[in-house]
């Protein structure tokens, strides 16, 4: 069976011989119990033909899908509903489709692992340059207790392997074990030095020195490709970032329409979708807050990360300007990447006029960065953008 | 894999008995085997044919089944491939009466294979031996030309959903009954009109030459061959057309392209001819899933209630075959549409409703109690396995009172402002809506067709007959890329498009932002829709387009 690896490096050939990429990164959720999902890492490809595309010209206006359907009801009666904006603690009945397959909550450590071999896959193979180490190195570790030291004798816990091998070392010199294929264990001598004990220990623990914000547009407007791109970018800094500060990033992830909220895992980040409006600076303002309220300035290089489809109906930025300028005291690096739609024409978004017209870019020119590239960017593009907002 | 042990074999024998009492047609061999779920996994990408020729987007979909297996694991009952035997794949871990019923769904599945008539073009192919013949082919080219193979197959899958199935179906069909072209039919129907486009009084003058010169029994042709001498060779040439070609762009391609007429590129024309091939096998199958799950499942439903083997499995069976063909409240089954089409029209035709009197009964109590006690519909049902097709099935035999009975409807969702929440709702309760959502679930590629008059000069040119959709526009790049290749050289690609670019997004900013005082589109059906022509021209891999 082809791997991976290989598969990667085929499409890689591709652009040699003028074609296309064809791969791209997917994920999958695997719904847990108790709320611990993980992240499946799988390739994905689509086989492109001629095919109809579908109209919907209704659906924009808030119309979903029509379907089939079976039961008591006359015409025009709600027989059901379903929650745009999940709610914390809700079941998985309760969330909205994702722009991933699968629905469920929360995250843990199986998600980790495999978005770092997603950002291994990434810094190799896409050549990434290295995040810049923005100092502030937290002098101050904390000491977590755990029974890793090993002691002769005495102890908490007995550790039988390094105990066995201690007696087989004994009764090796003892000359009781001639024959390693007819081992006669009943005659081996135990002496007290050969038990092994683990016990309690002083371990150092380094503080993660990097703190990320994502934060996402998910109005209605957000529709499609824009958040495919929008997630597909974030996905790719998140793990990458997770394998460059070998797992010592910590993250924090922010949804907003009209107004701003936290969510406590990737997985939700880049699942949920909702109809409404766009307040930009809402996300900004939630950032605010937190660091403030968590002092987080003081230990951690802050990274915040927006993605958008440049609609705002704060039209002048003036909100979101006022937001941007006081994240300029604390922050390592803020950067945009607006989508956008194919009908919108290039540099038409008032997100992008008024970051540009404010002068914040040219002004504080190391710490934001914008990238705008349109909603049928593909990986490559995306990669570039992640290089250009952390250049 | 391995074949089923004696014990299941004599299972599937004996349920073979009991189905061809019932009226149901298939060969006597067929091959049952176990697999587990990862040989399941690695075998769907190839459409279950285990001899497929290798390709890397099969990998791919390894991959990520392994993936999406790992997430949320499932157990196929059975899969059925319609070779020749039929070979049905299974899990090893069934109890016997979960088997019989499984036997009875495969069963009715291979009775499908074997008689319905769109499936007439995989009659008399070996599937297995002829995928194990390509798949060396592919192997062996593999060796010699590398990666190209790869291309070459990816270029000629870009365009295997435009085969000429129906084309190729009707030949096949009326092959013997369908009459030659004769020379006179030539003369008049296209020489005349398509290739000298003469005017009409000289076009009757000819018609009345013709009668007159029949009547005294002299030969028409001696002027004709005089005055056109290239006449007699246009007309070997189209006879040599029509038998040999004329069904789709692949066959086309494999033809004419002037790149693979060079001697260092014959190979991709089989690559093509194979690619070409496989996907002809499979169209009666994407045509006709609706009927072959419904009528596998009325069967597994009938057999299996009759049959005695399995004494004290009832509710169990009920279980099962209730989480397979339950209708969902909102969405589609095709299983449990398509089983309920075929009892309702075995219990129509029982009653004789089929008929003139029942149609244009009007009377709701009388239409209700309205029976013949005809009892044909065990063999109606027969007739229809044999002669439809997904369409025709859904055209013909939804009506409003199958709608009524099954309380079935459209239903439609909206989004609810005050509390977000999606709202579902019942759209319509309309026959006609209803199967017109149902078609346009069913498969329907775009009709696309080489253009011979505009083809010339090195350019292939392609007419998208436009049927109210548009292509998907992200894909056309790549696919032309590929028939490019194919061709080597320039292609056209006339299409349409909308005149206007979807209006509905300014008003949708300010449909959400009571301040800038928007009002709702007025709502936009796809025929209120301007459309224009394009053309889509593809040279030196760079894309661009125009408007006609």
């Amino acid at each position: 069976m082809i791997t991976l690896d290989e598969l990667l490096e085929r499409d890689r050939r591709r652009e040699e011989d003028g074609f296309k990429r064809k791969i791209r990164i997917g994920k999958i959720i695997k719904p847990g119990s108790g709320g611990k999902d993980k992240i499946i890492v799988v390739p994905t490809t689509v086989e492109e033909k001629f095919v109809h595309d579908e109209i919907h010209p209704d659906q924009e206006q808030g119309e979903g899908e029509s379907t089939g359907g079976t039961g008591e009801g006359e015409e025009g009666d709600v027989i059901g509903e379903q929650p745009v904006r999940p709610e914390e603690g809700e079941g998985e009945n309760g969330e909205g489709d994702g722009e991933g397959p699968g629905e469920g909550k929360g995250g843990d450590h199986e998600l980790e692992s495999n978005a770092y071999e997603l950002g291994k896959v990434l810094s190799q193979d896409f050549q990434l340059p290295n995040l810049k180490d923005k100092g502030k190195k937290r002098t101050l570790s904390r000491y977590i207790y755990d029974l890793t030291d090993k002691n002769r004798g005495a102890g908490q816990i007995l550790d039988k392997k390094a105990t066995l091998k201690e007696i087989v070392k004994t009764n090796i010199t003892l000359g009781n074990i001639p024959d390693v294929d007819d081992t006669d264990t009943s005659r081996f001598i135990i002496s007290p030095q050969d038990l092994i004990y683990r016990i309690l220990s002083r371990e150092k623990d380094f503080e993660s020195q990097a703190l990320v914000f994502f934060l996402r547009d998910y109005s209605g407007s957000m529709g499609g490709k824009v958040t495919q791109a929008v997630v597909s970018q974030h996905v790719m800094l998140y793990s990458w970032l997770l394998y460059q500060y070998e797992k010592q990033v910590e993250t924090r992830f922010i949804l907003h329409d009209t107004q701003a909220k936290e969510v406590g895992d990737f997985y939700k980040y880049y699942s949920y979708r909702v109809a409404g409006g766009t307040n930009v600076f809402t996300a900004f303002k939630m950032v605010n807050d937190i660091v403030e309220r968590e002092s987080l300035a003081r230990d951690y290089n802050i990274y915040v990360f927006h993605g958008t489809d440049g609609d705002d109906w704060d039209k002048d930025g003036k909100q979101t300007i006022a937001e941007i300028e006081k994240m300029l005291n604390y922050v390592s690096r803020i950067g945009v990447s607006i989508v956008e739609h194919s009908y919108v024409g290039s540099n038409q978004t008032e997100v992008e006029k008024y970051l540009k017209s404010s002068q914040i870019l040219t002004q504080h020119g190391d710490l934001i960065k914008l990238d705008v590239m349109s909603e049928n960017a593909d990986d490559t593009r995306i990669i570039q953008g992640i290089k250009r907002l952390i250049s | 894999m391995e074949l089923v042990n004696q014990h299941v074999k004599g299972i599937m024998e004996e349920c073979k008995l009991r189905a061809r009492d019932q009226g149901l047609k298939f060969d006597n061999e067929t091959l049952e085997y176990i697999v587990t779920n990862r040989d399941m996994i690695e075998l769907s990408p190839k459409v279950m044919i285990p001899t497929l020729y290798d390709y890397w987007v099969h990998d791919v979909r390894v991959l990520s089944g392994k993936g999406m297996y790992e997430a949320y694991p499932s157990n196929p009952y059975e899969t059925v491939i319609n070779t020749r035997p039929a070979i049905s794949f299974y899990n090893d871990n069934n109890p016997d009466w979960l088997n019989v019923m499984i036997f009875y769904h495969v069963l009715g599945h291979i009775d499908f294979f074997q008689n319905n008539l769109f499936y007439k073009n995989t009659w008399d192919v070996d599937l297995a031996g002829q995928a194990l013949a390509d798949k060396r082919l592919i192997a062996q080219l593999r060796s010699e030309k590398g990666r190209w193979v790869d291309y070459a197959i990816e270029f000629a899958r870009g365009i295997d959903n435009l085969v000429g199935y129906y084309k190729e179906l009707n030949q096949i069909i009326m092959n013997g009954s369908q009459r030659k072209l004769s020379k006179t039919d030539f003369y008049f129907d296209i020489f005349l009109q398509k290739i000298k486009k003469v005017p009409q009084h000289e076009y009757i003058k000819e018609i009345t030459r013709y009668n007159v010169l029949n009547k005294i029994g002299e030969d028409f042709f001696d002027e004709v061959t005089g005055k056109y001498p290239e006449f007699i060779e246009l007309y070997k040439k189209e006879l040599f057309r029509k038998t040999d070609y004329d069904s789709d762009i692949m066959q086309y391609i494999i033809l004419y392209s002037p790149f693979l007429k060079e001697e260092e590129n014959q190979w991709i024309k089989s690559v093509i001819q194979i690619v070409r091939n496989t996907s002809m096998y499979f169209q009666p199958q994407i045509r006709t899933k609706i009927m072959n799950e419904g009528w596998a499942s009325y069967w597994h439903e009938y057999l299996f209630m009759k049959d005695d083997r399995i004494k004290g499995h009832e509710a169990d069976f009920a279980k099962v075959n209730a989480s397979v063909t339950s209708m969902p409240k909102v969405g589609l089954n095709p299983y449990a549409l398509g089983l309920r089409m075929f009892q309702n029209i075995k219990d129509m035709e029982d009653r004789g409703r089929y008929s003139f009197d029942f149609l244009f009964l009007k009377d709701e109590v009388a239409r209700k109690k309205y029976t013949q006690h005809k009892n044909r519909g065990d063999e109606f049902i027969l007739d229809v396995r044999e002669n439809f097709i997904d369409f025709t099935f859904i055209n013909t035999f939804i009506d409003q009172d199958f709608i009524a009975r099954h309380k079935l409807f459209v239903t439609g969702k909206y989004l609810d402002q005050s509390s977000m929440k999606w709202k579902y709702y019942i759209k319509s309760k309309k026959a006609q809506d209803y199967k017109e959502m149902i078609i346009d679930t069913l498969y329907h590629p775009p009709q696309i067709s080489v253009d011979e008059a505009a083809t010339k000069e090195g350019i292939l040119y392609l007419n998208h007959k436009f049927e109210n959709k548009p292509l998907k526009i992200d894909y056309i790049e790549n696919t032309m890329i590929g028939i490019e290749y194919l061709w080597g050289g320039p292609v056209h690609l006339e299409t349409s498009e909308p005149a206007i670019s979807k209006k509905a997004t300014t008003n949708y900013a300010s449909f959400w932002d009571p301040g800038a005082g928007g009002t709702r589109a007025a709502e936009q059906s796809p025929e209120d829709i301007e459309w224009k022509r394009v053309c889509y021209v593809i040279e030196n891999r760079k894309l661009h387009k125009k408007e006609l």
